[in-house]
């Protein structure tokens, strides 16, 4: 492991939901500008995990630290002051509204002057020129900004979502299944999009259970079992049926 | 038939109402000569003038996914607390205004906590809202209707002269509130997240918007405007009514669907409301000309309702 300072770093998170512990002492460490990639069986906590990391979910117990300061999140709106942006599956857009008002959505940028403070109104052009020039950094390509979401592909809308987190963190992008209700084709833009992230010196938290995407893309896998991590893995040392027997608990780690 | 019908639909977006009420107005003008004389037609305004204020509250609460059906009778509550504030009480007509409008806030601010904070179903809450304000509007009245009321309360019915056609204040002032509603709607955040809380709840709130407050805001929002429709309602009529704001109750709900509105919630506009808004009241005051008596106008405001669900797209996508 190297030895500079982790961007993220969480230590011994429990989270109890009644008798049933989704986390049990999980750890996680992630530097700048590498993909980490979390795989693990249902159940094996990563969903939990990711959402204590994002303050979509509060801890029992454990702590995280980011650039090494310790912090605590309430809510998703923390952890995106601390620079931490999280893509949710399925969750991550407001279908009806466009592609200008869902990257600014939650930070509505208002225009200055009267009409800005006291008529509270939007700068609709501002915000449609910052989410292109956005886009356009990450080379995603849209026919309009002003189109309903609803109105592109699914490998479209995913590359919003992704372009988005990617666009506001200053720290860690976390993706949860980011091509999980995609083809092959619409799949390859948006993993070429989470590489462009990396190299851009953002830590990515990527949760996937497609073991060849994971091999292909993670600098690192972190393997969660029984709401723990039981192995970092690096992907260029071991093979994808040893992971998958690591984290069905097949073979210990 | 209906799969075309919904294509069009789907294609005439937001001029879908407004096209439909060109077609109603048509319509009427041929078979009745006096509908499309001015006169006429600023007294459809101001018939729908009270109706136009419900519909914009009523539009904001459908656009979070809810509804309320407390609509039409907080605001009769509300303009029987302006009648017994000012006529029993003999407060000045400025306290009975601000009264009855601090008690339809009061109930969209209950509606909204209990929608937002508990978590109930909008649609039982508002139907329980709608008992216990009828029941008020029964009880602070004695059943009574109250006439004497001061002239400030009932100025919105008055008219001015507008083009030959006399035109009651009140429809300038809804015509404001809608435009008003607009802008907030369009070109604020408060109004985006309202369609976003209605379109994707989740999303919302992890895109960091507190849905609590929004839901709050909306149903407060509307009471409000249910507040501003009862001050209007004793200009239209001229007195406080205890059994005000029945017919209402269902307009409201017709007109925000015939306005586009879809009832999943996320998708419509406020001149899509008003022109639903203007609909009914062209429906109501185009059959009443040409003949067709009241019960018959009922019978098809509920046909009309059923067949304006049944082309919301979002409906068709959600059954599939």
């Amino acid at each position: 492991m190297s030895a500079t300072q982790p961007v993220l770093e969480a230590r011994g998170l429990v989270k109890r939901f009644g008798q049933v512990a989704a986390l049990d002492g999980a750890d996680l460490v992630l530097h700048a500008g590498e993909i980490l990639a979390v795989i693990g069986d249902n159940g094996a906590g990563k969903s939990t995990l990711i959402r204590c990391l994002s303050g979509a979910t509060q801890p029992d117990a454990g702590q995280i630290d980011v650039d090494g300061r310790p912090i605590r999140f309430d809510s998703p709106r923390d952890a995106r002051a601390a620079g931490i942006e999280c893509c949710y599956q399925d969750l991550a857009l407001s279908p009806a509204l466009n592609v200008a008002e869902n990257f600014f959505l939650g930070r509505e940028l208002r225009r200055g002057g009267v009409a800005g403070a006291l008529l509270r109104r939007l700068d609709q052009p501002l915000m449609v020129e910052r989410a292109a020039a956005n886009l356009t950094a990450l080379q995603v390509s849209l026919p309009s900004l002003a189109v309903r979401v609803e109105a592109l592909s699914g490998g479209q809308r995913q590359c919003v979502a992704v372009a988005r987190a990617a666009a506001f963190a200053r720290h860690v992008v976390i993706l949860d299944e980011p091509t999980a209700a995609l083809g092959v084709r619409e799949s390859g833009m948006v993993l070429d999009l989470v590489r462009r992230i990396r190299d851009r010196g953002l830590g990515v938290i990527l949760i996937s259970h497609n073991m060849p995407q994971v091999f292909a893309l993670a600098d690192r896998v972190h393997v969660a079992r029984l709401g723990r991590r039981i192995a970092l893995l690096d992907p260029r040392e071991c093979s994808m049926s040893d992971a998958v027997a690591m984290m069905t608990g097949a073979t210990a780690a | 038939m209906l799969g075309r019908a919904l294509k069009l639909r789907e294609r005439l977006g937001s001029l879908g109402p407004v096209a439909a009420l060109g077609a109603a107005c048509v319509a009427f003008g041929v078979l009745s000569p006096q509908f499309l004389t001015l006169d006429n037609l600023a007294l459809v305004l101001q018939q729908v003038m009270v109706l136009g204020l419900i519909v914009a509250g009523q539009t904001l609460v459908v656009l979070t996914a809810g509804i309320d059906l407390s609509c039409g009778l907080v605001m009769a509550l509300a303009s029987m607390v302006m009648g017994v504030v000012a006529f029993e009480a003999g407060l000045p007509w400025s306290v009975a205004l601000l009264a009855g409008i601090a008690v339809a806030v009061g109930f969209g601010s209950l509606n909204g906590l209990l929608v937002a904070r508990m978590r109930l179903p909008p649609f039982i809450v508002t139907l329980g809202t709608w008992n216990i304000a009828f029941a008020l509007t029964q009880l602070v009245s004695g059943s009574r209707t109250i006439s004497d009321l001061p002239r400030p309360l009932t100025l919105a019915g008055e008219t001015f002269t507008l083009g030959g056609a006399h035109v009651a204040w009140g429809v300038p002032l809804m015509l404001a509130a809608f435009a008003i509603a607009h802008y907030v709607l369009r070109q604020t955040a408060a109004g985006r997240h309202v369609h976003a809380v209605g379109d994707n709840a989740e999303a919302a709130r992890l895109a960091g918007i507190s849905t609590r407050r929004v839901l709050l805001f909306a149903y407060a929002a509307a009471g409000a405007l249910y507040g501003v429709a009862a001050w209007l309602s004793l200009g239209r009529t001229g007195v406080a009514e205890p059994n005000a704001g029945q017919t209402e109750n269902l307009d409201a709900i017709t007109a925000v669907v015939l306005g586009g509105t879809s009832l999943f919630g996320g998708r419509g506009s406020m001149l899509g409301a008003l022109a639903g808004t203007l609909i009914v009241g062209v429906l109501r005051n185009g059959l009443t000309l040409i003949g067709v008596s009241s019960l018959y106008q009922v019978l098809c405001t509920g046909v009309l309702v059923i067949l304006a669900v049944a082309l919301d797209p979002q409906a068709r996508r959600l059954a599939r």
